[in-house]
């Protein structure tokens, strides 16, 4: 789960890092006091979930507070990504002699956190690596150990920064390593650790990202920044139709029958498991398909479940037919899954065999199940039809409809 | 041969009360020559039994009543609950581990493994079905009950890792069907950190004489696939090895995550093309469709023999 700016430099300021005396609103009359109250110029960002506000003209730079107002105007305006912003961040114009990065993230190959630290900061940590590989440290940490200062001091070191920078940075370093950990960030990013003409460091930006597992842990932390439950922050905003799918998903507590994604096509998926999703979606495309949804289904989902995501795909508007299809189950029962996505076509009033145009679940109580699709004259296959071939057969279906 | 596990193996079952596990057990001891479960642990539950199987309030009670080292240990927890099931079985003695639960925060899951690698203890998962070696034994809900598994998965050659449980029984069927036989295959898990990757198995699948190609199931997320191609560049591996990528249209959908939680796009590095290409380069072979496997099998094994 990604947070704003604002709320990852509050992060960051509990951890005991100097920030500098920024404000956030929602109201432009507001950013002109908090430009008041800094005195001098100020800079006026948009606070949205996208990357590229400077290029979108999402940053402003103002002289004097009535500029801040005016600007604060436009930028609140200013959709950025498909995302209008919620607020801005009005941040005094720092003194900066230098800009660092530095940034904490997993190494799934190593499975540690590893700290990044560069001496050249403010750009895309990526491209320094590649034009100036020596600039850039990286120093994996123990999950069990404490951690301790010398680990900051090693990384910071080793891109040639020595002298008062390195003291002062081993404790800025130190504690975002520390609050990566505490915190279950999956990033935590300064970018960029500005170093002010009077020698001192400051957060000048800041990027955290939390584990949505972890979320739980978290709650006097997100309740402080205002980050409700209902608040996914997912890449994309969900549709009201992604929405239906959870709430399809919530109506008992049996198996899953939901993580539904809208498309735009004219064949909807009733699809399973996570693996068994992911081939059959490729399966569709690759026959030419063009499928209304991704979603998942298994760990045995109750009638009511699978009936109501069905119902919910038959639904939408511009699909044709549905396709209902998984890997081999073992712990998902296919007599089931039928029942589920025949009643949901008769209590439509559509006709199962013209509705759904193939079901092809093997496993588990595949005798049971394919008796029942027999009896309205579904067509079913068994595990001697593969995946991509059931899929085929879908999409020639939809074809042979449109 | 086989890899990790054999028909002398004994495990628990930690969380061995809930619906599922109760499920589990069951099908561990029906299935092949019948699994070793020799306890399960649930706090309080202890003078229980699970289908004959003793419950026990703690790990070391079990290895008590035991009365000697236990190999494994399945863990179905809760996921609050996870890592100190697995720290309490690691520092029991127990070696290796498979963790079902889903939803573990990347940070409990890496302690873990950690401590792990420190006890020289292995785990497979989280978010896995286990492990199957096929009509010998099988750990996990791999498979599902012990009919299911035994329509899926016979003996033989092919040694399958997959980051899909469900997906490791459907390639598994396909060789079977195809007359290709499982020397182990073992689901490792969805999640971004998992105990044990394919890179990690390899030097296991390697030494084990029975195996003479390696059939891989993979997704987009993560550097897994990078780190296998280049071990197999780096160890002169003696195994062909087959891929299947699943969720090749994530590649257009930077920033979201379908199936697993590991799948989710955050670098050019982690989407299936560039993965794919990786892959390739290394010599594997990555099938487009899960029925060319077989095909790819055994004209991969016939090169190598040639």
């Amino acid at each position: 789960m990604r947070f704003y700016e604002y709320e990852a430099r509050e992060i960051v300021k509990r951890a005991g890092i100097p920030v500098t005396d920024y404000g956030f609103t929602r109201d432009a009359a507001e950013a002109k006091e908090i430009a008041a109250r800094i005195g001098g110029p100020t800079v006026i960002k948009s606070q949205v979930l996208s990357g590229g506000r400077m290029k979108a003209g999402g940053v402003q730079f103002a002289d004097t507070p009535d500029e801040a107002q005016a600007h604060a105007v436009d930028v609140l305006k200013l959709e950025i990504n498909g995302q209008m912003p919620r607020g801005v961040l009005v941040d005094p114009k720092a003194d900066i002699a230098q800009e660092f990065y530095v940034g904490v993230v997993w190494d799934g190959t190593a499975k540690q956190p590893v700290i990044i630290f560069s001496p050249v900061g403010g750009i895309d940590i990526e491209q320094v690596a590649e034009e100036q590989p020596d600039k850039v440290g990286r120093r994996h940490f123990s999950n069990i150990l404490p951690f301790s200062d010398y680990i900051a001091k090693e990384v910071i070191a080793s891109t040639g920064v020595t002298g008062s920078d390195l003291n002062k940075l081993v404790p800025i370093v130190s504690k975002l390593a520390k609050l990566f950990v505490e915190k279950d960030m999956t990033l935590a990013e300064i970018n960029p650790l500005g170093k002010l003409k009077d020698g001192s460091f400051v957060a000048l930006d800041a990027h955290m990202d939390m584990e949505n597992e972890a979320r739980g842990r978290h709650k006097a932390l997100l309740a402080d920044l205002g980050v409700g439950d209902e608040e996914t922050r997912e890449a994309r905003e969900a549709t009201a139709f992604e929405i239906a799918g959870e709430a399809v998903d919530a109506m008992d507590h049996r198996g899953v029958a939901g993580n539904v994604t809208e498309f735009d096509g004219n064949l909807g998926l009733v699809i399973g498991a996570g693996g068994g999703s992911l081939t059959l979606f490729d399966a569709v495309r690759a026959h030419g398909g063009d499928p209304a949804n991704y979603c998942e289904i298994g760990g045995n989902p109750s009638v009511n479940k699978a009936c109501g995501l069905a119902k919910l795909v038959l639904q939408k508007p511009g699909v044709d037919k549905i396709a209902v299809m998984m890997s081999i189950v073992s712990n998902t029962r296919v007599d089931i899954v039928a029942r589920g996505v025949i009643k949901a076509c008769l209590e439509l009033g559509m006709d199962p065999s013209e509705k759904i145009a193939i079901f092809r679940i093997p496993g588990a109580w595949e005798e049971e199940g394919f008796l029942i699709l027999d009896k309205y004259g579904v067509e079913y296959a068994d595990r001697s039809v593969s995946m991509h071939e059931a899929a085929r057969r879908a999409v020639e279906k939809i074809g042979a409809a449109a | 041969m086989s890899i990790l596990v054999n028909e002398n193996t004994t495990f628990i079952v930690q969380g061995i009360t809930g619906r599922e596990a109760v499920n589990l057990t069951r099908e561990c001891l029906d299935y092949g020559k019948g699994a070793k479960v020799v306890g399960g642990v649930t706090p309080g539950r202890l003078g229980r039994e699970v289908h004959g199987v003793p419950v026990f309030d703690t790990v070391a009670q079990a290895v008590a009543h035991h009365g000697g080292p236990i190999d494994g240990s399945v863990v179905t927890v809760p996921p609050a609950f996870t890592k100190d099931a697995v720290f309490e079985a690691i520092e029991n003695g127990i070696k290796l581990i498979v963790i079902v639960t889903e939803r573990i925060p990347r940070r409990d899951v890496a302690e873990m493994v950690e401590l792990a690698t420190l006890r020289g203890a292995r785990i497979i998962g989280p978010n896995c079905l286990g492990l199957i070696v096929p009509d010998v034994i099988k750990m996990g809900g791999i498979g599902g009950p012990a009919k299911d598994a035994a329509k899926a998965y016979s003996p033989g050659t092919v040694g399958v890792i997959s980051r899909s449980g469900g997906m490791t029984t459907e390639m598994s069927s396909t060789l079977t069907a195809a007359g290709l036989g499982q020397s182990t295959a073992v689901s490792i898990g969805g999640d971004a950190i998992i105990g044990s990757t394919y890179a990690e198995l390899m030097p296991m699948f390697e030494a084990d004489e029975q195996t003479e190609a390696i059939v891989i199931y993979t997704e987009p997320g993560g550097r897994m696939e990078a780190e296998l191609a280049k071990w197999v560049t780096e160890n002169n591996s003696r195994l062909p090895i087959v891929a299947f990528m699943a969720g090749r249209f994530m590649d257009e959908m930077p920033g979201m995550s379908f199936g697993h939680a590991g799948t989710i796009v955050e670098g050019k590095e982690d989407t299936a093309t560039e993965k794919i290409a990786r892959l390739a380069e290394a010599g594997i072979v990555v099938a487009e469709e899960i029925s060319e496997i077989p095909e790819l099998v055994k004209q991969a094994i016939a090169k190598r023999k040639g």
